[in-house]
């Protein structure tokens, strides 16, 4: 498809962008975290992967290449907002030492299907990968929002696999900490309900 | 060799993930049978996982599509009187 974009239908550009228009998205969100910041960014990006698909060589897949591109837009915006600083607080961030415990609970239970359909509990994660540091929200959102995979990840922030496992398991670490007061409250007595597995 | 729960949390990511090797992942496997608590970690996390996977928590905004499409479509009609995709600078 890209071959033919380039050889001059253009318009295909439209289909082959379709199936990563929410990762674009949500790429830019997890940098600015600013929802109409985020599409303006998200569609600067679209427009600039469309402007540079010739500089696509295939080495990579098409999606770490496109969220390489949606991250520069993102950080380049920060950038703009909080002054050119901000590259060498986000260095400054990784080395921090941090309590990654996760709360263990003796009375929680399994959260049933019902409890994960519930609104407030959506919206107290969201509030929460909100909260999260910079470079543990980034590698969070691409790992387990996207779905890429640990070297995708990596790729696509400029970083090595073990800081992308590191971080990834402080942010879930996170999650679970500031999450488990509320699942506590949603908790039924009975157990066993919850049969998905990942 | 027998874990405890402090070993179990620093490799509950990368066991989610089945990326720990099968001797440690046995070593969890037999601790979680026996400790409640490190299983209700377990469960909370991938719960918070799947939640977080399901579309409906991280939802687009109302007409982002329609939008970035438009936006789109102009820059390929604009790009149809310029050299080929992938040469402007």
């Amino acid at each position: 498809m890209i071959a033919r974009i380039l050889a001059g239908e253009k318009e295909m550009f439209h289909e082959l962008i379709r199936p990563y228009e929410r990762m674009v998205y949500l790429t830019l969100f997890a940098i600015v975290k600013n929802e109409a910041e985020a599409e303006d960014g998200a569609q600067e990006a679209v427009i600039s992967a469309y402007r540079h698909l010739a500089s696509f060589r295939g080495d990579a897949k098409f999606s770490t290449w496109l969220t390489t591109i949606a991250i520069n837009e993102g950080r380049k915006r920060l950038r703009k907002a909080k002054g050119a600083a901000e590259e060498s607080i986000e260095e400054a961030e990784e080395g921090h030492e941090g309590d990654y415990t996760p709360v263990p609970l003796t009375d929680w239970r399994e959260i049933p299907l019902e409890a994960l359909e519930r609104k407030e509990l959506r919206e107290a994660l969201r509030a929460a990968v909100a909260e999260l540091p910079d470079i543990y929200r980034q590698v969070f959102v691409l790992r387990d929002l996207e779905e890429q995979n640990i070297e995708e990840t990596a790729e696509a922030l400029g970083i090595n696999p073990g800081a992308v496992k590191v971080r990834l398991h402080r942010a879930r670490i996170m999650l679970q900490k500031r999450l488990v007061p509320f699942l506590k409250t949603t908790a039924p007595v009975r157990r066993g309900f919850f049969g998905r597995a990942l | 060799m027998k874990l405890d729960c402090k070993h179990v949390w620093e490799h509950i990511s990368e066991y989610i993930d089945k990326t720990v090797d099968a001797e440690l992942r046995k070593d969890i496997e037999l601790h979680l049978e026996h400790c409640e608590i490190c299983s209700a970690i377990l469960d909370s996390t991938r719960n918070i996982l799947i939640l977080t996977a399901d579309d409906r928590t991280f939802e687009l905004p109302v007409g982002y599509s329609k939008r970035l499409h438009e936006r789109l479509k102009d820059e390929i009609e604009k790009s149809k009187h310029e050299p080929p995709v992938g040469e402007t600078k």
